[in-house]
């Protein structure tokens, strides 16, 4: 195998968005600002190539039609059982073990209930400050006809919250928000987790560093 | 300038946290395709299909334009009906300038207010002033003035008119291209000429002269008027439209009778797959293969100017 440790340590990450449909551009852009190369996926293929993945804001119901088709859905959750994952809003809802209101089918891999449009419709969306644990103050989070967690399991951080529930969380390689950080001007989340991507792929090449000299 | 932009090059003043939330509805809906529906079972069959978002109706296009006589405001109960049975965003179409309507509508808490020319007009001067709702509304244009004008009087996305209800997907390529043309044309023009710019297009310097910065709308800027098949869907998005609208041409056989359901179950889950996959000729191909047939429709060329829609607006 060519030794690749060195560049990685540096490379940037190619970061895939899934754009199915839904804000990708946004997620694009701002993942360009926080340092890394966006990848726009829209095939199960597309996945091959990229060291960790969005999963815009958009209609959930949408997203899991075009996953039932050609495998996409069983592609996807191998990636993001092992990969970096950060959903947003319909992302979020995904991401989760549980769909609620009304119940539906979703990836599995963040320990979480979420119940869609909880907080009412379009009329009902905000923008609000609030405090969160990334360092540099308080987060402006635009919230859109947004789901809630109304469920966390013991394994997942929360980062940030709304009239006590979780609006912002991680559970080892996977982020979810239920607000929309792309739509702000604030980079921190996606760098945070263009940071865990990073980790992540320092992680993969130290191992496949350990296996290469065992093998050698 | 850069208090007016989001980090999306979007309008949006400081000021306009409401703006902001209007814009990122439609930001949301991007990619997608938005069906018109008359009753709660076809709602259902557009979000199984995979519809972004509900045109809840009384009649579609195609029917209006058959029977004649004034189209209003779709009636509340039937409204209430698809928002209770699905789960994606409800949009409804008020008169053009009819600002008591659109009260109504954001009341019963619609999720998009299309201020649409297929209904009959209720001002000949005045389109609604958005900016004093909360709901977000979308427009129609044809070129890029009409759409900088109802962007200024706080339109949170445009599409183009095209000539609804006809099933002919050709004047919304030539609105589409007009729009893409005109803003071409801006970012070639030094700052200096910019001001003329804004008295010919008749519309807010300050938009034209975003536009000539970014080389696109300040709003999301979708496809409407005609859209009846998938390859009509990847036409339009390649000519730069971030979304679709489907109106007559999914549920419709005719300018009278409606589809088999089956047929337009297919034909709605094909149209949205191509409006993803836009450009991708193999999965157009197979789309196409889907879909049995196409809206009968009526030929744009054909028709007397007096019946057509797009001139209403101003």
């Amino acid at each position: 195998m060519p030794n690749t440790t060195q560049a990685q340590g540096t490379a940037t990450p190619r970061i895939g968005v899934l754009a199915i449909q839904g804000d990708y551009d946004a997620h694009a852009q701002a993942l360009r600002e926080a340092g890394a190369e966006p990848v726009l996926v829209r095939k199960p293929e597309e996945l091959a190539g990229v060291d960790g993945l969005i999963i815009p804001g958009g209609e959930s119901t949408t997203f899991l039609k075009f996953l039932e088709r050609d495998g996409f859905l069983g592609s996807l959750q191998e990636f993001v059982r092992s990969k970096p994952t950060f959903g947003t809003c319909a992302g979020c809802i995904l991401l989760a073990t549980e769909v609620r209101h009304p119940a539906q089918a979703s990836l599995g891999v963040l320990d979480a209930t979420v119940e869609r449009n909880a907080y009412g419709r379009q009329i009902d969306s905000t923008i609000q400050t609030g405090e969160t644990r990334l360092p540099g103050g308080p987060l402006e989070m635009v919230y859109i006809r947004a789901p809630r967690v109304a469920r966390i399991g013991d394994g997942v951080r929360v980062l940030a919250e709304r009239d006590g529930f979780p609006v912002l969380v991680e559970q080892g390689h996977i982020m979810a928000a239920t607000f929309h950080p792309e739509l702000s001007e604030d980079r921190r989340v996606h760098r945070r987790f263009v940071e865990l991507v990073r980790d992540w792929m320092a992680r993969a090449s130290e191992s496949n560093r350990q296996s290469d000299s065992k093998t050698s | 300038m850069a208090d007016v932009h989001n980090s999306n090059g979007n309008y949006a003043p400081s000021s306009g946290a409401i703006l902001r939330l209007k814009v990122g509805l439609a930001e949301m809906l991007k990619g997608g395709v938005i069906m018109d529906v008359t009753s709660a079972e076809q709602a259902v069959i557009a979000e199984k299909a995979g519809a972004v978002a509900v045109m809840a109706l009384e009649r579609v296009p195609a029917q209006i334009r058959a029977e004649g006589g004034v189209a209003r405001m779709a009636s509340i109960k039937k409204i209430r009906e698809i928002m209770q049975a699905v789960s994606i965003p409800v949009m409804a179409k008020c008169r053009i300038g009819h600002f008591a309507e659109a009260q109504v509508l954001q009341e019963i808490g619609v999720d998009f207010i299309d201020e649409s020319e297929v209904l009959t007009p209720a001002d000949e001067v005045h389109h609604v002033d958005k900016h004093a709702f909360t709901t977000p509304f979308v427009c129609g244009a044809r070129d890029l003035g009409e759409a900088l004008r109802r962007v200024a009087e706080g339109a949170a996305m445009i599409r183009t008119k095209g000539e609804a209800g006809t099933g002919d997907v050709v004047h919304a390529v030539k609105h589409m291209r007009q729009i893409v043309k005109d803003m071409r044309s801006l970012t070639v023009l030094g700052e200096e000429e910019l001001y003329a710019a804004a008295k010919e297009f008749r519309a807010p310097y300050e938009l034209i002269r975003m536009v000539a910065k970014n080389g696109r709308l300040p709003v999301p800027n979708f496809s409407a008027g005609g859209i009846a098949t998938p390859a009509d869907a990847a036409l339009v998005r390649q000519l730069g439209a971030e979304a679709v609208f489907v109106g007559s041409g999914i549920f419709m056989k005719d300018s009278i009778n409606f589809a088999d359901r089956e047929e337009a179950e297919i034909r709605a889950r094909a149209i949205v797959r191509a409006t993803t996959h836009f450009d991708d000729p193999k999965i157009l191909a197979e789309c196409s293969e889907e879909c049995t047939g196409a809206m009968k429709g009526l030929a744009v060329a054909a028709m007397d100017q007096a019946n057509m829609m797009q001139t209403r607006g101003w």
